[in-house]
């Protein structure tokens, strides 16, 4: 048992455990600190993976703006009658969510190296610089980079003209 | 080592989690959570193929496609959350079921 | 290296010889290190907090034309171990009907996140936590825990008057992150990596002289960051009863104190390192014990600069802070950002005193532009305010008669 092996199998555990917390928990927001719980398990994950940027990332974005995000929705609707808990029917999700579950094993056992990959080809470190330059790069990822400034765009505007209050419009 | 294939039930383990979170639970804030999670497997899918299969040839594919879905949740979570507290103040419920006016 | 020249190098490399000599496998040896660093820093770091609190009491109070503490031993030394000992005697409450697991670890979080800080900066040019080449992102990633911790407090607290200074305090503090990012980009930009070791040792010039708006901007906003005045808005007492940690009390609000006091200083260390030159001087790399030294002179300037910043200006109202970030400060900071690519890319570094003129007017323009553009703004603002506080002209019928207002006047 390699060091490696012994950090993703304690960061394995922790984010199932902390993934199975947050959706069987009936307060909301203990949920929303499973879930942070489990975005920097997922973090973890990352720097496993050699890619320390995405890692940092995931931390700043996720867990520094997405989360605390989720939490401020929380404390502002928490005055909001929360008898739901469930669907009756949670026996059938569950075994839809155990099916998909399976599906994708089965995907990937039937994959002729899916057993057999055990290492990764050597590749080191990515470089923030080669990064940077690829974001910008015309034959690179350009477009995306682009599009995706567009759609940050988007979302602002559009969150900022969904939540503001016209006057007399809320009861 | 750490073999490919745990990386992948890592992320399948996930996905299915958040797949139940959206299904099973009814409040709305918590199908988002639960959408969260689903994207957080498919990063952690996508970055370990990408890893084991594609890094040595120098293409970054596998840095750049998670990085826009950070983006990507980052815009939906933000949208999403504000549509859920504009419903919560006209309908004062933030129950999926509930929210139903288009409904028939 | 000897001991006078690198004194914690040489120990280090005396305890892993000492550790190797037992027998001890290298992995774990290295690990120990690591620990025991970690923990020296740690725990050095709060022991330092003891004489910054006295600093900042005593210095405050001679800005406020008094003496401040001076009774507990010879000027006042003592002051702070006599209220750390009262702190720790005091009764841990925690209030009824508080969630008690996030209750306990929100000042947990507050400590953890300032003194992870302290992991990435270069406290000389051999000692220093790690050397992560993405060392400005785990600045902000760690300072977003910060926050974590904050709205945690306010949320579990129980208390309407936490939850709302809870609200209050991320509110800045998240508006405050977006000027305090732009800011550091310009330190990566001129020294091509986003590793503080590397943004330390290409500063043969401080990037003070280079970018004095960029070291402006991040100045304001990390004192923003900080919660201390003018922007302590998240524990003004006149106005939220000490907001978030209301419900603290004991070794918990000590914490929350403590890591106060840590964080100031923290972020003096940072703007040293990224804009003052952190541990460059003159005879540093011969002997790295007066890098740390000098970057410990440079931090105390800054940190005093701080505090006298702090017990000086009257604190700002939420929707003037808000309005100062996001109309002035991020706009500022994203001009000078692009600005400074434009001139970092038009006379490249070889180009020595050239650079640094343009670099200079073209700070000195922006500069002047927002001068302008606030000026035109508030007379604007002015003239509207004049306009309505004019008096309305009262009706004729009331109006008393220029004849008889003897009359009315007695």
């Amino acid at each position: 048992m390699t060091g490696m092996q012994v950090i993703f199998l304690i960061s394995a555990v922790v984010i199932l455990f902390s993934g199975t917390m947050m959706v069987s928990t009936r307060k909301l927001i203990q949920a929303a600190l499973w879930l942070i719980l489990t975005l920097f398990g997922v973090a973890v994950i990352f720097a496993l993976l050699e890619t320390s940027f995405l890692a940092i990332v995931q931390v700043v974005v996720y867990i520094g703006a997405i989360a605390i995000l989720i939490v401020f929705a929380i404390m502002l609707t928490h005055l909001a009658v929360d008898d739901t808990y469930q669907n009756r029917k949670w026996i059938v999700t569950a075994v839809i969510a155990m099916i998909a579950l399976a599906g994708i094993l089965l995907a990937i056992f039937t994959w002729p190296q899916g057993a057999t990959l055990t290492a990764p080809l050597p590749g080191g470190q990515q470089d923030i610089r080669a990064i940077g330059l690829a974001l910008l790069d015309p034959e690179g990822y350009l477009i995306p980079f682009e599009i995706s400034s567009l759609l940050l765009l988007a979302a602002l505007v559009g969150s900022i003209y969904i939540g503001l209050e016209r006057k007399g419009e809320t009861k | 080592m750490i073999p490919l294939y745990w990386y992948i039930i890592l992320s399948a383990a996930l996905f299915s989690i958040g797949l139940y979170a959206v299904i099973t639970r009814r409040n709305t804030i918590m199908i988002l959570m639960g959408v969260e999670l689903m994207l957080n497997a498919a990063n952690i899918n996508l970055l370990a193929f990408w890893r084991y299969l594609y890094a040595s040839s120098g293409s970054l594919d596998g840095i750049v496609f998670p990085l826009v879905i950070f983006i990507a949740a980052a815009a939906e979570t933000a949208v999403g959350l504000g549509l859920i507290i504009s419903a919560y103040r006209r309908r004062q419920t933030i129950v999926a079921n509930d929210l139903d006016t288009l409904k028939g | 290296m000897s001991f006078i020249a690198d004194p914690v190098t040489f120990i280090i490399n005396w305890l892993s010889s000492v550790l190797s000599g037992w027998g001890i496998a290298d992995m774990w040896v290295q690990f120990i290190m690591f620990v025991l660093g970690a923990g020296i820093l740690a725990f050095g770091a709060m022991i330092f907090t003891i004489g910054l609190i006295w600093v900042e009491r005593k210095l405050g109070g001679r800005v406020q034309d008094r003496i401040g503490p001076n009774r507990v031993g010879p000027w006042g030394i003592f002051q702070t171990i006599a209220d750390m000992l009262k702190i720790f005697t005091k009764e841990l409450i925690t209030p009824t009907g508080a969630d008690s697991t996030l209750f306990n670890l929100a000042p947990i979080l507050a400590m953890a996140s300032v003194l992870g800080l302290w992991a990435v900066i270069p406290l000389s040019p051999t000692v220093f936590g790690t050397n992560i080449d993405v060392g400005i992102l785990y600045l902000i990633g760690v300072g977003a825990l910060g926050e974590l911790g904050i709205i945690l407090a306010g949320l579990s607290s129980n208390n309407k008057y936490a939850l709302v200074g809870g609200f209050r305090a991320v509110a800045q503090l998240i508006s405050y992150e977006v000027p305090f990012a732009i800011a550091l980009l310009i330190p990566v930009m001129f020294s091509g990596s986003m590793g503080l070791n590397d943004i330390v040792a290409s500063q043969k010039v401080a990037f003070i002289f280079q970018a004095p708006v960029a070291a402006l901007v991040f100045f304001i906003a990390s004192i923003a960051e900080n919660g201390r005045a003018p922007f302590d808005l998240i524990e003004a007492d006149s106005e939220i009863v000490a907001g978030f940690n209301i419900e603290y009390s004991g070794l918990k609000f000590g914490m929350y104190y403590v890591a106060d006091f840590l964080h100031a200083f923290t972020s003096a260390m940072i703007f040293a390192s990224l804009f003052l030159g952190g541990w460059r001087g003159p005879g540093a790399e011969l002997y790295p014990i007066l890098g740390f030294v000098y970057l410990f002179i440079k931090t105390a300037a800054v940190y005093l600069l701080t505090v006298t910043i702090r017990f000086t200006v009257p604190r700002l109202r939420i929707d003037q802070m808000m309005a100062f970030n996001w109309k002035y400060l991020t706009p500022l900071a994203l001009a000078t950002l692009l600005v400074t690519a434009i001139v970092d890319k038009a006379a490249p570094a070889g180009q020595g005193l050239i650079r640094i003129l343009l670099l200079w007017a073209a700070n000195a323009a922006l500069f002047f532009v927002t001068d302008r553009i606030v000026t035109i703004f508030r007379r604007n603002r002015e003239k509207e305010r004049k306009v309505v506080s004019e008096p309305r002209p009262v009706p004729i019928a009331v109006r008393p008669l220029p004849a008889s207002e003897s009359e009315v006047n007695s």
